[in-house]
């Protein structure tokens, strides 16, 4: 993802944004596959806790991540009203079950801005950089690192 | 060569899929000759895998290959020739040469350096075999460069082509020639003329379809002769007047266009000739037949000399126009039927025709296939859901329908499914290598090569297997003294053996060496502090200290490995496959290890069950029998555990729930249902499900490339209503047992 904010240093940038809890985040649609309606999700055995299950997505085993749980964030039992962002990143493909989404955004590249270093959330915080959208803080996350980290832990 | 935009990179590959299919052969034809086969037609397979070795490794001018190729191909002529008997010494020099030269082309496919001193040995003992006056001396690798595809190929070289047939030992036919093995066989012209007579047009034939056929195998232009038609007037209505003339430029070669005619070959006035290439044909006066160019009938301008035998101008013509013409245009096509083709060479055995077929296209079908099977799964249940009768056709077509899937799916399977052949005769040569290192003579008996395992399967499976059987040949079998001292032949035996068994495929590695040192092995295990001192181990726990991780490092410089190095590595590798290794071991008598494998991508038997309200399939293969737990079969055995009776033997009751780590141990497991399951290595354990829905194949859907292992897990597959329901497996739940059957008193005051 850093590859491409750098490719296009000028020109636009297109995010797909979704809250989780109350919290808003975004996502460089290019990785976003689809976004598809909750459905119950098989829970793995010894999974650690932010991994919600799999799902069968067309044929394929899909594994969830709870981004609320994955972000630090209480997570609350999951219900029809939310959605899974399929995304992919290089040859992982998850699904990540958000609140809701929200919108699609053209942000000019030069409008992010990277995160400041804050020490005491080391470990959960996968923000690659933050812009203003009509006043509010949109996160941008940085979906390699949260999911790198996943499947390690799940491995 | 490596530079991925090389035109020849992907035909160099294709080049080494086929040596390795040739060197299958070769090893094939070697054992049978091993076994006393040694007929006529048995030494032919072999000189002719060896020879389009050869013929194929000079068209990518890998001058090493095709020395050592020529050097062995001499000697096996000498073989054919009768010149040359073979005795147990010649054959094992014969494997080594075959061992030798498959390290060349390996070498030379990764271009990694060979073992210079290795060729040359065998090289020479080659050279000792035939005697010194055998054929001519080596060649020079330059001249097989002449007939390399490389692009900048210029005539004066096809001499070299005509130097090389007269040099070659005498061949068996014009097909294996030289040149055939190695030249492209670019698009031919055919001119044919084609007069039916009119009892074709009797007997109900149509030059049509014989047209429609033709373009089948080629671009075909077609003219129509109507000089013998007479006026209408006098024209009879049942008489042929009608010839055709007909172009054909195809790949295949005259008999084939024949076979086209086969049908009305007595009924028509047929008459195929071959066109060569107009210029550079006169290039090569020598090499063409005395009648060519005088019997041509075409008078198409492209065309100007006519060949009469088209099985050697095949050869020859065609490059040269391919030189000349379109040299550029042609670096894609031609070197595709450059590596020998075994379907060209004329072996008694028919060969089978066969396809290369890119392995993701084949998994995306048996992913497809599977889809099918599932949505096959839901729709049967949703038709069976609206409640109709029975025997409604819409029920009718549903069993066809599941038949069919059925049928779809076996043979979508079987496309991925290898015979182990290959795989054994890879390990043969280790037993070879192995043998000789430590001294020892070996002899590797296998067993169930055809039987067929996933692709995949075998390729992972080499390692861990060339591990295995190093340690036989190593530490199973004993020196020839110790075992002529037991009363045991001098010769040791490794037996390699594969079958299928309830759905899984077992391969088993036995030798009849002198068992495990169980006394020898426990000491070291404790020398280690892999076990206590005092802990008293069965037979069987001390044979499976073996694969403990560490249980010996001490000689793992050795090439050869130590029994133990690494066992961990094979059971890990195995483990990793869906597999199981086990060993059985009688002192003075051998030991046995049973590799046990899934025959993975295919569906799977299970028992649908239900545990803390998930789905969980078990394999029904593991599944001795199901059983409800009685109250006075249920015996406490610690604080946390209890075992079951069954029968006369107790066995350790796992709830899957907790095991899993769905739910806390029930207070109570009476009346429980519990699965038996039998392990490979005859221990058993009791699994508690809640509820047993259906026993039916399901598909299996790996969980290890989406997202990892999933301790316990085997797999996962989707059910009828879409969901994803895992597969357990049975034994590694087993091994990582926590056996709490209880709350422990600490749960039970918290909780």
């Amino acid at each position: 993802m850093s590859n491409q904010l750098s490719n296009s240093k000028t020109s636009e940038i297109e995010l797909l944004s979704f809250r989780v809890g109350e919290q808003e985040f975004a996502l460089d649609i290019m990785s976003v596959r689809e976004i598809r309606g909750w459905t119950r999700a098989t829970p793995l055995p010894h999974s650690p806790p932010f991994v919600r299950g799999v799902i069968n997505l067309r044929g394929t085993v899909l594994p969830i991540i709870d981004l609320a749980a994955r972000l630090g964030q209480h997570s609350t039992d999951p219900s029809e009203r939310n959605v899974f962002i399929v995304v992919q990143s290089g040859e992982e493909t998850v699904g990540l079950l958000v609140d809701a989404v929200s919108d699609i955004l053209s942000i000019k590249t030069e409008e992010l801005q990277s995160p400041p270093e804050m020490a005491a959330d080391t470990n959960n915080i996968f923000v690659e950089s933050l812009t203003i959208v009509e006043d509010r803080m949109l996160r941008v996350l940085d979906l390699r690192a949260a999911l790198l980290s996943s499947s390690s832990e799940a491995a | 060569m490596s530079d991925p935009n090389d035109p020849m990179a992907e035909i160099r590959v294709a080049f080494f899929q086929e040596c390795e299919e040739l060197l299958e052969a070769l090893q094939d034809g070697l054992t049978s000759m091993e076994d006393g086969s040694g007929d006529s037609e048995t030494i032919n397979v072999v000189f002719r895998a060896v020879h389009s070795i050869k013929g194929g490794a000079g068209a990518f001018g890998l001058d090493e290959l095709v020395q050592f190729a020529h050097r062995f191909e001499t000697t096996m002529d000498a073989v054919r020739a009768g010149e040359l008997t073979v005795d147990t010494e010649a054959l094992k020099l014969f494997f080594r040469a075959a061992d030798v030269l498959s390290d060349i082309v390996r070498a030379s496919r990764d271009a990694l350096e060979t073992d210079q001193s290795a060729i040359l040995a065998v090289c020479e003992e080659l050279i000792a075999l035939t005697g010194a006056d055998a054929e001519e001396d080596e060649i020079d690798p330059a001249e097989f460069q002449a007939t390399g595809l490389t692009l900048d190929l210029d005539l004066p070289d096809l001499d070299a082509l005509d130097d090389i047939a007269v040099d070659l030992p005498p061949l068996t036919s014009a097909d294996s020639l030289f040149g055939e093995d190695t030249i492209a066989r670019e698009p031919s012209k055919y001119t044919i003329r084609f007069k039916p007579t009119s009892e074709l047009y009797a007997t109900g034939n149509e030059p049509l379809y014989l047209f429609r056929t033709l373009r089948e195998i080629g671009v075909v232009k077609i003219d129509i002769n109507t000089q013998c038609l007479p006026e209408l007037s006098k024209l009879e209505p049942e008489n042929s007047y009608l010839e055709w003339q007909l172009k054909i430029e195809t790949e295949e070669n005259e008999n084939q266009i024949r076979e086209v005619f086969d049908f009305v070959s007595d009924i028509c006035d047929l008459e195929i000739k071959s066109n060569g290439m107009d210029a550079e044909v006169s290039c090569l006066p020598d090499i063409l037949p005395n009648e060519a160019a005088t019997d041509q009938v075409v008078s198409s301008s492209e065309v100007s000399n006519a060949i009469a035998t088209p099985a050697q101008t095949e050869n020859l013509a065609p490059s040269a126009d391919q030189t000349v013409e379109n040299a550029s245009d042609n670096a894609a096509e031609i070197p595709l039927e450059v590596s020998p083709k075994p379907a060209q060479t004329p072996p008694a055995t028919k060969p089978r025709a066969t396809v290369r077929v890119d392995l993701e296209r084949v998994d995306r079908l048996v992913n497809l296939v599977g889809e099918l099977v599932i949505n096959q799964a839901m729709l049967s249940q949703s038709v069976a859901q609206i409640g109709l009768p029975s025997n409604t056709p819409v029920f009718t077509g549903l069993d066809e329908l599941q038949q069919l899937t059925r049928d779809i799916q076996d043979s979508v399977m079987m496309i991925r499914a290898q015979p182990v052949k290959s795989l054994f005769q890879r390990m043969a040569r280790i037993v070879r290598e192995a043998s000789a290192d430590v001294g020892k003579t070996v002899r590797l008996k296998t067993d169930g090569d055809a039987t067929e395992v996933d692709k995949t399967v075998i390729e992972r499976l080499a390692d861990p297997l060339t591990h295995m059987i190093r340690n036989a040949v190593d530490h199973g079998l004993e020196d020839s003294k110790t075992r002529l001292a037991n009363g045991k032949p001098e010769t040791g035996e490794i037996t390699l053996s594969a079958r299928h068994r309830s759905g899984r495929v077992l391969i088993e590695i036995s030798d009849d060496g002198a068992g495990i040192d169980r006394k020898k092995v426990l000491k070291k295990a404790q020398e280690k502090e892999l076990v206590t001192k005092d802990g008293q181990l069965t037979d069987s726990e001390i044979d499976n200290l073996l694969f403990l991780p560490g249980f010996s490092t001490a000689d793992k410089i050795s090439n050869l490995s130590g029994r133990g190095v690494g066992m961990d590595v094979v059971r890990s590798s195995i483990q990793a496959l869906g597999g199981r290794v086990s060993i059985n071991s009688t002192p003075g008598k051998g030991t046995t290890f049973s590799i046990s494998l899934p025959l993975t991508l295919a569906v799977l038997d299970g028992m649908v069950t239900q545990v803390a309200g998930q789905t969980l399939v078990v394999p029904l293969n593991t599944i001795e029998e199901t059983l409800t737990i009685g109250k006075s079969d249920l015996n406490t055995l610690g604080p946390q555990t209890s075992v079951l009776k069954v029968r006369n033997g107790f066995v350790p009751l796992l709830d899957l729930g907790t095991e899993l780590g769905y739910r806390k141990p029930k207070p109570d497991y009476v009346d429980s249902i519990v699965l038996l399951i039998a392990h490979e290595d005859g221990s058993r354990a009791a699994l508690v499900v809640d509820e047993i829905n259906d026993q039916r194949q399901v598909v299996i859907k790996g969980l290890q490339e989406s997202y990892g292992r999933v301790p316990g897990i085997a797999a996962a597959t989707i059910l009828g209503d879409g969901q994803i329901a895992l597969i357990l497996d049975p034994v590694d739940i087993v091994a990582g047992a926590s056996g709490r059957t209880k709350l422990s008193t600490e749960t039970a005051l918290a909780g």
